[in-house]
């Protein structure tokens, strides 16, 4: 595959380390939040055939984390994100 | 041996002759020669046994669709099986065995399984070898495997080399036919970047192996005019012998050169093969067709080919595949064999057309064929003697590439054959034959047509040059797909002996779908992948259920299209250069003392330092412990993580990973720290300094390096985004060494500049030093015991900071100790290292669960309080010793309480490490014991059953060795 970095342009996949779902971004507060949120947030995923969302860091590269817009079928990606960007727009601070 | 079956033409240099042995026999052939060719001029028809029955089989075709003649080529180390002598290129000196039969290929004791057929037929092993289930694994399964089966493997190391190759194109022509040959020509004159691959030889697919004319002149000869102006252009490349095995994602193809292969050994410096991966913007699949045989009865007998290849053997290699021949065929290319045929001077006995209401029913001889039986219209039969047989049912466009990303190919009536579907991989343009354009002139327009479509795509023109004038042929076929008549066997799939019974057999146990019926009579498996077989087989399957073929559908493909050897994909990833080296900065010193060195993830470690008269390595532990608790002892922990956080929010970074307070540390000081993973376990732990205000030095474990520097990033960028902190790996950077031992301050004074008095430089204090003018890092840590430090210095001065230690630091004795020791140091001091930060464990599981604060939001805080994990009565760390000090540990053992049996329900825990201490003069070891914490001072067993030991311990405090910390404070 070829991930197109908002940054450095196309790269090979190969350059990049997978995680998993965008919805890692949205950590809840452990100082409010309790076990059942912690519990959603650390376990439970989508599995969808089409579009996902996912986490991809450029390791051997420029260290970005990337939110990757990638359809689980066709592997086709149509947006490729910083993710510090991503998160920002989520309302994400400090 | 004379080529008896050589006859004149072909794209052969007679002047040269090449030597070669086939089954120890010697023989002669040309440059040009396939292995095949070579043995069928020399009259040899039988090159192989089949899979299950061990028949004998000739090559069915003249290309990588091969399923019968399958060889082991070399010898040794380069001894390769289920080579196909069909594309086995010739060299001299080549030697090749036949495989699947003993003790000789003529004479086969395993053909016994041909008489038992009734019992092999489809779902035989499923059916028979059912019970009872313990015989399966020690005796069915070894006497099945040795009786079935291809090529053997030579069990010694290949001594070639394999390369990984990139390129990037704008388009990749897939096949260089005259469909691919106009592609890359088109594209090529118009300046694009262009990759031409090939899985052939030579290059000019079908032209080579026809007599017609294109453009006014052979085929072949058109192709070679063609070639050259290729290879005049800069911007293409020509790719010969070139398999393209798959299409990947986002237009990335692989392919495989064989760039030696066709030579007995490589040249001096070049790979046997390259693996290519070609970055293509677009590509063209130009892959040809494959003809498919006739199902009837003994269709399988060596002399019995595709017209087709018939026809190439005689046209490209100047090859008779037998005196006598007749054509069986159901299209008009069949004709063509014969006319072909006729025109080189072979005799044309017969020419059976199924479209006239006539078939072949029925073939004899043995061990090559004798006669073949022929039922007319009028019901007549009649024998007649030949000795090939040339089988056309059509031809199937190859579509495979095409089906790589799940496109299902789609039944075209008028060519009787399926041709790509829609949604193929994105990029990808189909010509020629591929397409079902089976004419030389369908091929060189839609080569042309394919490749300014492809060049408009990316923006670029190009033009369409008139197209030279070829045949135009109309297919005329009317699909025949077995012959109906008798009982006997009538091959489908030739590689894996599947025949018209067994797609009945399947159909009659309600194996209907066409996937259903590839598993259970294993049809379009093995190294041929049903090239030549896959489209008869649906096709009887359609008959049966009464449905057309369409509705019957068809399995798809799968990367790669032929096989590909194991050392071409491993490239140059074997041996000790399957990964990077790492080495540590004491590397060079610890070799030249004859140390032992051991993997750490890709970093080689000294494990311990032998000293003249030591022969077994526990002597050498023993005294680098000793000496390092008596005096000092060095160990370079070079390679642990270092990481830099900077930012005038580093220290709140800090918290949110770090289970414990960090932003509360004072500069100049170290903590010692847990990091867990979101759900709770730990994930690493290590000691951060405070180098600054804003300032701080992370270490991970050995192990975790990479790992945790990808999670902080994680937090940084997603999770807290505008925290002001800043991260960099510095492990590379530093070279660290721990001095530790009652006499490491005085050791060390020797060699740093500054004060580092107790006073000056109390327990856990850390700080930028000076070692002889030169910057350098000093922390106070401890993972000895002893009274330690961490020294470190640029990288480039590590060899040089340990000699100069262990010269001005000669008074005291020092050691250099290396992991081992260093594991027994922390084992007997109850620290917890790979095999307690097992991914499964808690702090709590740790004994130190208090770490984890509470009163601030970290990663893993939350989950780790889970129900289950705070378990009272669960796992805690614990050590252990035995009862008897003369008794063994073994790590990986289980705590059962003394007189329980040794079931699973009785299990405590397990013992996680272990060592010999030389303090204790026993083994020790840690676990996790449930409830251990209130079991100190308890007595079980430690019990392995694999190895036979049960042996009684006293379950003890981790803290084995001054668990009051006397030391590492003094």
């Amino acid at each position: 595959m070829i991930i197109h970095h908002p940054i450095l342009g196309p790269r090979d996949a190969q350059e990049f380390v997978y995680l998993g779902d965008e919805s890692l971004i949205d950590r809840p507060d452990g100082m409010t939040a309790g076990i059942e949120a912690f519990h959603d947030y650390a376990y439970n995923r989508d599995n969808p055939a089409g579009a996902h969302r996912e986490l991809w860091y450029h390791e051997q590269g420029d260290r970005s984390w990337l939110v990757v817009t990638r359809n689980t079928v066709t592997h086709e990606i149509t947006k490729v994100e910083l993710a510090r960007d991503v998160a920002r727009a989520k309302g994400r601070t400090k | 041996m004379s080529q008896s079956h050589r006859i004149a033409g072909g794209q052969i240099e007679r002047s040269k002759t090449l030597r070669f042995h086939f089954d120890g026999l010697p023989y002669q052939g040309h440059p040009g020669d396939t292995l095949a060719s070579a043995l069928l001029a020399n009259g040899v028809q039988l090159m192989g046994r089949s899979f299950k029955y061990h028949r004998p089989r000739g090559p069915l075709s003249a290309g990588s669709e091969e399923p019968n003649a399958l060889v082991e080529l070399r010898t040794g180390g380069r001894q390769e099986p289920n080579t196909r002598a069909t594309v086995a290129e010739l060299y001299d000196g080549l030697e090749a065995k036949s495989q699947n039969r003993w003790p000789s290929l003529r004479f086969d004791a395993m053909g016994i399984n041909d008489r038992l057929s009734t019992f092999f037929a489809a779902g035989f092993y499923y059916k028979t070898f059912m019970w009872p289930k313990s015989f399966w694994e020690k005796l069915y399964e070894p006497i099945i495997r040795r009786a079935a089966g291809l090529g053997s493997v030579s069990r010694e190391e290949d001594p070639d080399e394999y390369e990984k190759g990139f390129l990037h194109c704008d388009l990749l022509v897939i096949g260089a036919g005259p469909a691919g040959l106009m592609a890359a020509l088109t594209a090529g004159r118009a300046g694009a970047r262009v990759v031409l691959a090939d899985e052939d030889f030579r290059m000019g697919g079908r032209l080579n192996a026809e007599t017609f004319a294109v453009g006014g002149k052979l085929g072949a000869d058109w192709a070679a005019g063609v070639l050259a102006e290729l290879s005049t252009l800069p911007n293409v490349r020509l790719m010969v012998r070139t398999t393209v095995i798959g299409a990947f994602d986002h237009g990335i193809y692989g392919a495989v050169e064989r760039v030696s292969d066709h030579l007995a050994v490589p040249m001096a410096g070049k790979p046997r093969q390259v693996l290519w991966r070609i970055y293509s913007k677009r590509a063209i699949l130009a892959a040809g067709a494959t003809e498919r045989p006739i199902a009837f009865e003994n269709n399988d007998r060596p002399g019995i080919m595709l017209a087709g290849s018939l026809r190439a053997y005689a046209n490209r290699w100047g090859v008779k595949a037998g005196e006598r021949v007749a054509v069986f065929t159901n299209n008009d290319d069949g004709l063509r064999t014969a006319a072909d045929l006729k025109a080189k001077g072979l005799e044309v006995v017969a020419v059976i057309d199924s479209r006239d209401g006539d078939e072949v029913i029925d073939t004899k001889g043995k061990l090559g064929l004798k006669s073949v039986t022929i039922r007319d219209s009028a019901g007549r039969t009649r024998t007649i003697g030949v000795d090939a047989l040339g089988v056309s049912g059509g031809w199937n466009p190859n579509v495979n590439v095409h089906s790589h990303h799940r496109s299902r190919p789609v039944w075209n009536e008028e060519i009787a054959g399926f041709v790509p579907g829609a949604d193929g991989p994105t990029g990808l343009l189909v010509a020629g034959a591929a397409a079902g354009g089976l004419s030389t002139h369908a091929a060189l327009a839609q080569g042309q047509a394919q490749a300014i479509a492809a060049l408009t795509d990316l923006g670029k023109t190009a033009k369409a040059d008139s197209l030279p004038e070829a045949e135009d042929a109309p297919v005329r076929v009317t699909p025949l797909w077995h012959v109906h008549h008798g009982k006997g066997r009538a091959w489908i799939d030739q590689q894996n002996d599947v025949t018209v019974k067994d797609v009945k057999l399947a159909h009659q146990e309600n194996f209907s779908s066409v996937e259903h019926l590839k598993r259970y009579t294993t049809l379009g498996m093995a190294t041929d992948q049903g090239k030549t077989g896959n489209v008869i087989g649906l096709a009887v399957m359609a008959e049966l259920t009464g449905r057309s073929i369409p509705e019957t559908g068809t399995t798809i493909y799968r990367p790669p299209y032929t096989p590909v050897a194991m050392g071409t994909l491993a490239g140059r990833s074997r041996g000790t250069e399957f990964k990077p080296t790492r080495l540590t900065p004491s590397h060079h010193w610890a070799v030249e003392q004859g140390a032992f060195f051991v993997e750490v993830g890709m970093w080689l470690r000294t494990q311990w330092v032998p000293k003249s008269g030591e022969t077994e390595w526990r002597q050498s532990v023993d005294r680098e412990v000793l000496a390092t608790r008596k005096s000092v002892g060095i160990c370079d922990v070079t390679t642990l993580g270092k990481i830099d956080i900077q930012g005038t929010d580093a220290g709140a970074f800090l918290d949110k990973v770090y289970a414990n307070t960090f932003s509360t540390v004072p500069v100049g000081k170290c903590r010692y720290g847990l990091v867990l993973r979101e759900d709770g376990m730990v994930f690493d732990d290590g000691t951060t300094a405070r180098m600054g205000e804003n300032e701080y030095v992370m270490t991970t474990t050995t192990a975790n390096a990479v790992t945790v520097f990808r999670h902080l990033e994680f937090c940084r960028q997603c999770l807290w985004p505008d925290m002001d902190v800043q991260l960099i790996s510095t492990t590379e950077a530093w070279a660290q060494f721990s001095v530790a031992g009652p006499n490491a301050r005085k050791l060390l004074e020797k060699v740093v500049d500054q004060d580092i008095s107790d006073a000056a430089f109390p327990y856990m204090g850390a700080g930028n030093i000076t070692v002889g003018g030169l910057r350098a890092r000093l922390f106070r840590i401890s993972f000895s015991g002893e009274l330690a430090y961490e020294i470190a210095v640029p990288t480039r001065y590590g060899d040089a900071l340990l000699r100069e230690m262990l010269a001005k630091g000669a008074e005291f004795d020092p050691v250099v100790y290396g992991t081992e020791a260093l594991g027994v140091m922390r084992i007997e001091k109850g620290h917890v290292a790979g095999g307690e930060l097992n991914g499964q464990s808690t702090a709590l599981n740790m004994g130190l669960g208090k770490m984890v604060s509470k009163k601030k939001d970290s990663i893993g805080m939350v989950l780790s309080q889970r129900e289950g994990m705070v378990e009272e009565n669960g796992y805690r760390l614990v050590g252990v010793k035995p009862v008897n000090p003369a008794a063994k540990l073994v790590a990986g053992s289980h705590f059962l309480e003394i007189g329980a049996a040794p079931v699973a329900a009785n299990d405590g825990g397990w013992l996680t490490s272990k060592v010999y201490s030389p303090h204790l003069g026993c083994d020790i070891a840690l676990g996790y014991l449930k409830g251990g914490d209130k079991k100190i001072g308890t007595r079980m067993r430690a019990v392995n059953l694999v190895g036979g030991l049960d042996t009684e311990v006293e379950i003890i405090s981790p803290h084995m060795f001054d668990p009051e910390g006397e030391r590492l404070r003094g």
